[in-house]
């Protein structure tokens, strides 16, 4: 692997730009891996990369039915926060949040992360009372989060409509300085070009089709459209398709899958500054820096694996965005889309082994799986090398739904689902 | 937006009018203190989730009100049929194969 650097770029202008090489290979598949991930969406080559980076496996297949980053790491809205309220998920999203700082570094790939401020608005007491309930859990477990009063919120981002006169008036304001976003494409192509790098092999347009069990039950392999592959551990991070993956090992999952839709405005001139997010007119918003609104919707009502989601979902978004910021009321939208995210019943993820030995699953990201790519990957890899969780994901098992032991972030989470 | 119909209405409505209610044929323990850990899981909170044919429960929330069933495809999101509720799941359905 070529490292990038301003010296690289210097010397490519120098000679027609003809020393660039592929980012990451595609090899022909092995018969046999020591792991097998499946997806390769940024999770799952997250994991990859860490399972050779911090566990030394290199060993390793990625399997990807479609192309490298085409789920939904390339359809989020990017934004990134660790305003969460349990320990447990203060845990893992905080351990994520202190990865992205320094992860264009880590892997010699710009990840564009940009630490410009999540703020979230309060527009009634309801409202006042859990995001300062958040500020001060956040504290507790040292994580940034301040209380603006609707001033300080228009000083903060100045396009926002705080007058008293909105239908939905802003009354206060919880912030995450260190929340933000990333470029969500480059964080699946930086994981890919390291992991790459270091012997993992990356095969795209090749849909697992089955997990093949030994008599005693252990995971053996995986059948897939371009033939059988072998594997004495299979870690499934298939997003909208994890259980469709875990039904094929047997195993039935607390999860359902919905639509979600995000849509992006024309470019424009830089106006909003940060990460603005509204759970009771239920709207997000944030500007990339190619200069398009990216506005985040939220889940149909039905399970559907479309990829798409109904219209009317969008223009509720749409009223609510006119709402917090007027002046974009006559701007045109250029496109938008659906991904399929899996939503356990308690809103949090699992990472965890399953009752399959050798097979680990991390699934249920639901609506919001970006902004812990780098913590995820991270601790599944641990999960897989020791056979054995991290402290940061143990509580995130599969049984908790058996023995009642939920990480409720669907109360408490702060955005609405 | 799909649009559904309500065997009670008889009628076509755009989805607005009615609201999801999750997987159906799920039967209620008729003593649910007495369930184990592992039924009461099963029962709360296992969903077979299908990539192709589901039976879920529908409300006519801002027409009838009542509940009934349907069977959709969760790949195309097109219905296949609707039927009331306390009706046998259907066994054989129009249209689709297997």
């Amino acid at each position: 692997m070529k490292k990038y650097s301003v010296f690289a770029i210097a010397r490519e202008a120098m000679r027609g730009h003809k020393g660039w090489e592929e980012q990451w290979s595609s090899p022909e598949p092995r018969k046999e891996y020591d792991v097998i991930i499946v997806g390769a969406g940024g999770h799952g080559l997250a994991t990859a990369y860490y399972l050779a980076t911090v566990h030394g496996i290199t060993n390793v297949a990625v399997l990807e039915k479609g192309w490298l980053g085409g789920g939904n790491t390339g359809r989020n809205t990017t934004i990134i926060r660790s305003n969460y309220l349990y320990d447990e998920s203060a845990g893992i999203y905080d351990h994520a949040l202190k990865l992205w700082d320094g992860l264009s570094q880590e892997l010699n790939y710009n990840v564009m992360y940009s630490a410009r401020g999540v703020m979230m608005l309060a527009h009634n007491v309801h409202d006042v009372q859990v995001l300062k309930r958040h500020v001060h859990a956040n504290r507790l477990n040292g994580i940034d989060n301040e209380w603006l009063s609707p001033e300080q919120a228009k000083e903060f981002c100045p396009p926002l409509n705080t007058s008293k006169d909105a239908r939905y008036p802003v009354v206060g304001a919880a912030l995450q300085r260190r929340g933000g976003t990333a470029r969500h494409d480059a964080v699946a192509w930086g994981y890919a070009r390291g992991a790459s790098a270091r012997g993992v092999h990356i095969v795209q347009n090749c849909e697992v089709t089955g997990v093949k069990r030994a008599a005693n039950g252990a995971v053996m392999g995986v059948d897939t459209t371009r033939g059988f592959i072998g594997a004495k551990k299979v870690g499934v991070v298939a997003a909208g398709h994890s259980s469709v993956i875990m039904n094929m090992a047997g195993v039935r999952m607390p999860l359902e899958s919905y639509p979600l839709q995000a849509l992006v405005s024309e470019p424009v001139k830089p106006v909003v500054p940060c990460v603005v997010m509204s759970n009771t007119v239920h709207a997000y918003i944030s500007q990339s820096d190619k200069g398009e609104l990216v506005i985040g919707a939220g889940t149909d009502q039905y399970v559907s694996y479309s990829q798409t989601g109904g219209l009317h979902i969008l223009q509720h978004t749409l009223d609510a965005i006119c709402e917090m910021f007027p002046i974009f009321t006559r701007m045109k939208m250029l496109r938008s889309w659906g991904g399929i995210v899996d939503v356990t019943p308690d809103r949090s993820p699992i990472l965890a082994k399953t009752p399959v030995p050798g097979l680990y699953v991390n699934c249920g990201w639901g609506t919001g799986g970006f902004k812990a790519t780098p913590g995820s990957g991270h601790v599944f890899a641990h999960t897989i090398a020791k056979d054995d969780p991290h402290p940061i994901n143990a509580p995130f098992t599969i049984e908790r739904f058996r023995t009642g032991r939920l990480i409720d972030e669907a109360a408490a989470a702060a955005v609405a689902h | 937006m799909l649009l559904i119909r309500c065997p009670y209405c008889e009628e076509e409505r755009p989805e607005l009018e009615f609201r999801n209610a999750g997987e159906a044929h799920i039967a209620r323990s008729v003593n649910i203190a007495g369930e184990t850990d592992d039924d009461f899981e099963k029962f709360f909170f296992i969903r077979s989730n299908p990539k192709g044919i589901i039976y879920e429960r529908w409300r006519h929330m801002h027409g009838c009100a009542r509940f009934f069933n349907a069977v959709r495809d969760t790949v195309t999101d097109k219905f296949v049929m609707t039927y009331k509720a306390g009706e046998p799941k259907p066994s054989k359905l129009p249209g689709v194969a297997k």
